[in-house]
């Protein structure tokens, strides 16, 4: 029943698991660019973006033609309306992925320290986009709630970074600006993971029609 | 103004078919309560009882009570109570002899209105609150099967109103109309419940959704769930509700 209806949402799942992929692809060629520091492969990434801008607009027109055709209701309205603020959320992922990338053009070489808790910030942060996006698919509400629980792991790793940073800047000055872009980073890791958490909201308010905060 | 109904154990049969089983529901005074459902779930039988025409067929029975502003309905005679409680049915159905002016009194004379003044007062009263006046001002005195689909479900609501009512029922009165009629009708619920309880009998969805206060949903001769439409339409509390307004039922 509702047959397209049915296939509608599962075309929006489908887009924002595609959009998602997008999102990892572009957060790990950006963490490479940090890595290398090579301007080249950072004007690369940065040029990538338009590809989930492009994602956004089109689960965007999806929502609007169903809103449209179907006049959906209660669940499968909520579920449409969080389609849409979910592919904001992975925009804004792949925006801040993009703003690594550009502190990567920035930074003259070497780097100040060896890149450890930051790499491990990035794949906590995609792991949690991949595992809100799977709870957006399967309606996981445990699956959400426990995004809570990895975006506080993952709070607690971007204070780490700054301690480790601010000792750094304060004991070595002209590794001042690199420790002030370093910081960037793990802001920049930090919101991606709130924005994952974001989605696990989404998911709840789908389930329950109730608003929660995850990112306390 | 509007009146508040109380229905307590409403029960209803067809000869021994039990259309209804046992409905309690308060309806507000001053609101629009939309009555949704599946085909044969009891929401016609159920706004028939509140003005006492479900009893007029043969082999028909009711049981429980209907209070109408604190005094039961069973009380009172049955043609009067249709003076408090007008209806407005899905297909218009004008006095094909008569004209629009003749339609909209045609209550008023049966209850004994005589005077030419008082009646064409109450004409125009009526056709103005029904949205109709501006359009048939002119042609009072053309047959009421002269005017469009529209218009002449407008000139019924007016015929409802003539009599001044405190409660109007409306059993799918747009479901024969096209978009444009629809909305004119819509519009004119919603400034009519300033004056008037009103319940609506629709099989649209989003017609409940934007027009009621609150919505009661009828399954299988059962008030499965009544409160306010923003509720219903976005966290239904049962199941079958819910399976209902997302078109999923059965």
């Amino acid at each position: 029943m509702r047959q397209s209806l049915n296939e509608g949402q599962l075309m929006l799942t489908n887009l924002l698991k595609d959009m998602g992929k997008e999102v990892e692809r572009i957060l790990k060629g950006c963490m490479q660019v940090l890595i290398t520091l090579d301007r080249t492969q950072a004007e690369y990434w940065i040029a990538e973006d338009q590809l989930v801008n492009n994602f956004e607009r089109q689960v965007d027109d999806a929502c609007v033609r169903l809103i449209a055709t179907q006049q959906p209701v209660a669940k499968d309205l909520r579920k449409i309306i969080s389609a849409m603020k979910i592919s904001t959320d992975l925009e804004r992922m792949a925006d801040l992925a993009i703003g690594i990338a550009k502190v990567g053009r920035r930074i003259e070489g070497p780097l100040c320290k060896p890149l450890i808790d930051i790499p491990l910030m990035a794949e906590k942060a995609l792991d949690m986009m991949r595992q809100g996006l799977e709870a957006y698919s399967n309606e996981d509400m445990e699956l959400a709630h426990n995004l809570a629980v990895q975006d506080d792991a993952v709070d607690h790793m971007y204070n780490q970074v700054v301690r480790d940073l601010l000792v750094i800047m304060t004991q070595t000055p002209e590794y001042l600006d690199q420790g002030m872009y370093l910081t960037f980073v793990g802001r920049y890791l930090e919101r991606f993971a709130d924005h994952a958490t974001n989605i696990g909201e989404n998911v709840i308010y789908i389930a329950t029609a109730e608003r929660q905060d995850l990112n306390k | 103004m509007g009146q508040s109904l109380i229905v307590r154990h409403l029960e209803a049969w067809y000869g021994s078919n039990k259309t209804l089983k046992g409905i309690n529901m308060q309806i507000a005074p001053n609101q629009v309560t939309a009555i949704i459902g599946p085909s044969g779930c009891g929401k016609s039988t159920f706004v028939r009882c509140i003005n006492r025409m479900h009893e007029t067929l043969p082999g028909t029975k009711v049981k429980g009570e209907i209070i109408l502003d604190g005094e039961s309905i069973y009380d009172q005679d049955p043609v009067a109570l249709r003076k408090t409680v007008g209806m407005v049915f899905q297909k218009a159905n004008p006095f094909p002899s008569m004209s629009i002016y003749e339609n909209v009194v045609a209550g008023l004379r049966l209850n004994g209105m005589k005077s030419k003044q008082k009646l064409q007062a109450s004409a125009e009263k009526s056709l103005r609150m029904a949205a109709l006046w501006d359009e048939v001002k002119d042609r009072l005195n053309y047959s009421g099967m002269s005017l469009s689909g529209g218009q002449q479900q407008r000139l019924c609501i007016a015929r409802a109103l003539a009599v001044e009512p405190s409660v109007l029922l409306m059993d799918e009165p747009a479901s024969a109309l096209d978009p444009i009629a629809t909305t004119h009708i819509e519009e004119l619920i919603r400034q009519l419940k300033e004056n008037y309880t009103i319940l609506i009998v629709t099989h649209n969805m989003q017609q409940a959704a934007r027009i009621a206060d609150s919505t009661a949903f009828f399954l299988s001769g059962e008030l499965v769930e009544h409160g306010p439409t923003s509720e219903i339409f976005t966290n239904p509390n049962d199941k079958r509700t819910e399976d209902y307004i997302t078109g999923r039922f059965g």
